[in-house]
C-alpha cells in the first residue's frame, strides 16, 4: 500500500446534485473539499435531464436539470476550497478511512477528516425469459445515450415501468423521433407524476398498468416482447398477451442505491423497500452510525434531485460544522434546509419516502 | 436457441442455475457469489443482487430485509492490476 496519503478535511464522494451540493455548502463555511466525480464532467444524472423541474420553488423549479448541473458543476469549480477531480472514482473505503481512488489507470489515496458518500444509485434489472438479448438496455443508459451522446440506439421501443422515468425518458424518446409502442407497468397504478404520464398519452402511447414482460424474443436481436395481465395477486394471468414487435424494451424499473463504499466503512445498512434497497442508518444531520461518515442523495434512498440536493447542503453543512467551520448563519441556513427538505417530502407523493425514512433515521 | 432468464449477466448465470443452488441449500447471497461467481463481475453484483435476493426470498420464505447483504470488498470497480501495482504513467 501507500507511500503517499494525501490528508484532507472533507472528501466527496461522487459529483451529482447531492455532491456537488455538499461541497458547495462546506466550501461555504469554510471548509477544504475534494470532490471526485467519476464522470468527465460532474452533474451526474442531471446532465441528461433535458426536462424542467418542478414542484419545489426554492430549488430550481422550471429550469431544466442539464442546466442545473451546469450552474452548480461550475460554482464548484470556481470555489477556491473545492478540488474537482473528474473522472476519478473512489473504489474502496479502507477501514483506516483511507479511501482509494483511481484516476486515468493511477491510483492514489486520500484520509479525510470527514467523508460524503453521493454515490447515487443503479438501475434495476428485470428477470424475464430472454432478457439478454442485444436491444434490451436500463432507460436510464438510453437517456445518457441520446441525451448526452446524440446517439440514437433504438427505433421502436417498448418501455417498462410508468415511474418517472420510464415516462420522462419515453417523452424524450418521442422527441428524438422514436416510436414508442407501449409502457408497461407492473403496478395498478402510473408511479409518475400526471403531468409527465399525460404528455405521453396524447402523444398516444398507451399505458398498460398491470402487465409485465412475458418474453423477449429474437434471433440475433431483439425483435419484440409480449406483455401479459397481472392479476390482484401479481399472477399472471393466461391468455391476455400482447405481442409488440419492437427493437428496444428499455428498463426503468426502480433503481437500487450504491452503498458499497459505505458497508465498507462499518455504516449500518437497513432494508428500505420505500427508498429502494439497503440504505444506511442515518441522523437528521445525515451522519451515519460510522462517525464523521456522512450520505446524501439517492445513496441515502431514491428520490428526486431536487431532495438530493438539499441532502447534499445539509450534509455539507453538518461535517463543516464537525472541524469548526460554523458561520454565524449557521442555525438558520439549517433551518431552511430542514423546512426546504420537509416540504419537498409532504403531501401524499412524500408518502412513500416518509415511510422508507422512518426507518432509517436515528437521533 | 432455448428461452434463458439471465440473473447475472456479468458471468452469464441462469435464473434456473440459481433456483437449483438454492434447492441444493445455498441460502446466502455469499454462498451463491462463491458457488456461481454472481456479483464478481464487472458490475459487482449492481445488477444481479437484488434478483437474486428475490429468488432466495421467493424459494425460501425469508423477507427481504433478512436476507444478508453479500460482503463489499474493495476495489468497487474494476481496476488494472498494473495500476493497483503502482504502474508509472506509461505503463497505464
Amino acid at each position: 500500500m501507500p507511500q503517499n496519503i494525501r490528508f484532507v478535511e472533507i472528501a466527496v464522494a461522487g459529483g451529482g446534485p447531492a455532491g456537488l451540493c455538499a461541497a458547495l455548502e462546506a466550501a461555504a463555511a469554510g471548509a477544504r473539499v475534494v470532490l471526485i466525480d467519476r464522470n468527465e464532467k460532474p452533474g451526474g444524472q442531471l446532465v441528461k435531464q433535458t426536462h424542467r423541474f418542478f414542484g419545489s420553488r426554492a430549488h430550481h423549479a422550471s429550469e431544466r436539470g442539464v442546466n442545473i448541473a451546469r450552474e452548480i458543476a461550475g460554482a464548484a469549480a470556481a470555489h477556491p476550497n473545492i478540488e474537482v477531480m473528474s473522472a476519478a472514482t473512489v473504489f474502496g473505503f479502507y477501514e483506516d478511512g483511507v479511501l482509494g481512488v483511481e484516476q486515468a489507470g493511477r491510483i492514489f489515496y486520500l484520509k479525510p477528516s470527514r467523508v460524503i458518500v453521493a454515490t447515487g444509485a443503479a438501475e434495476k434489472s428485470l428477470a424475464f425469459p430472454n432478457n439478454d438479448l442485444p436491444g434490451i438496455y436500463g432507460a436510464g443508459a438510453v437517456q445518457t445515450m441520446v441525451n448526452v451522446y446524440g446517439v440514437l440506439p433504438c427505433r421502436r421501443v417498448l418501455m417498462v415501468g410508468a415511474g418517472n422515468i420510464g415516462v420522462i425518458v419515453s417523452y424524450q424518446l418521442l422527441q428524438a423521433g422514436v416510436a414508442v409502442a407501449a409502457i408497461v407497468e407492473a403496478a395498478p397504478r402510473i408511479g409518475a407524476y400526471w403531468v409527465h404520464a399525460a404528455k405521453v398519452r396524447r402523444a398516444g402511447v398507451p399505458i398498460y398498468t398491470g402487465h409485465t414482460v412475458k418474453r423477449a424474443y429474437g434471433e440475433r436481436e431483439l425483435a419484440g416482447a409480449i406483455i401479459w395481465q397481472l392479476d390482484e395477486n401479481g399472477q399472471p394471468v393466461p391468455g391476455t398477451e400482447k405481442d409488440f414487435a419492437v427493437d428496444t424494451i428499455c428498463l426503468s424499473v426502480g433503481l437500487s442505491p450504491l452503498v458499497e463504499l459505505l458497508a465498507q466503512a462499518g455504516c449500518r445498512l437497513v432494508y428500505a423497500p420505500q427508498l429502494g434497497g439497503h440504505v444506511p442508518v442515518r441522523n437528521a444531520e445525515l451522519e451515519t452510525s460510522m462517525p464523521g461518515v456522512y450520505v446524501a442523495g439517492d445513496a441515502a434512498g431514491v428520490e428526486e434531485a431536487s431532495a438530493a440536493m438539499v441532502e447534499g447542503a445539509l450534509a455539507g453543512l453538518h461535517a463543516a460544522r464537525g472541524l469548526g467551520y460554523v458561520q454565524p448563519d449557521f442555525e438558520s441556513r439549517r433551518a431552511a434546509l430542514q423546512q426546504q427538505l420537509h416540504s419537498l417530502r409532504s403531501g401524499p407523493a412524500g408518502e412513500k419516502i416518509r415511510a422508507g425514512l422512518a426507518q432509517v433515521l436515528a437521533g | 436457441m432455448a428461452d434463458q432468464i439471465i440473473i447475472c449477466r456479468c458471468e452469464d448465470v441462469t435464473k434456473e442455475e440459481i433456483q437449483k443452488l438454492i434447492a441444493d441449500g445455498a441460502h446466502t447471497l455469499d454462498e451463491i457469489k462463491r458457488l456461481t461467481r454472481c456479483g464478481m463481475g464487472p458490475c459487482q453484483g449492481r445488477t444481479c443482487q437484488p434478483l437474486i435476493a428475490r429468488e432466495v426470498a421467493a424459494a425460501t420464505g425469508q423477507k427481504m430485509a433478512e436476507i444478508k447483504l453479500p460482503t463489499f470488498r474493495p476495489p468497487v470497480i474494476p481496476l488494472k492490476l498494473g495500476a493497483l501495482a503502482g504502474g508509472g504513467e506509461k505503463d497505464a
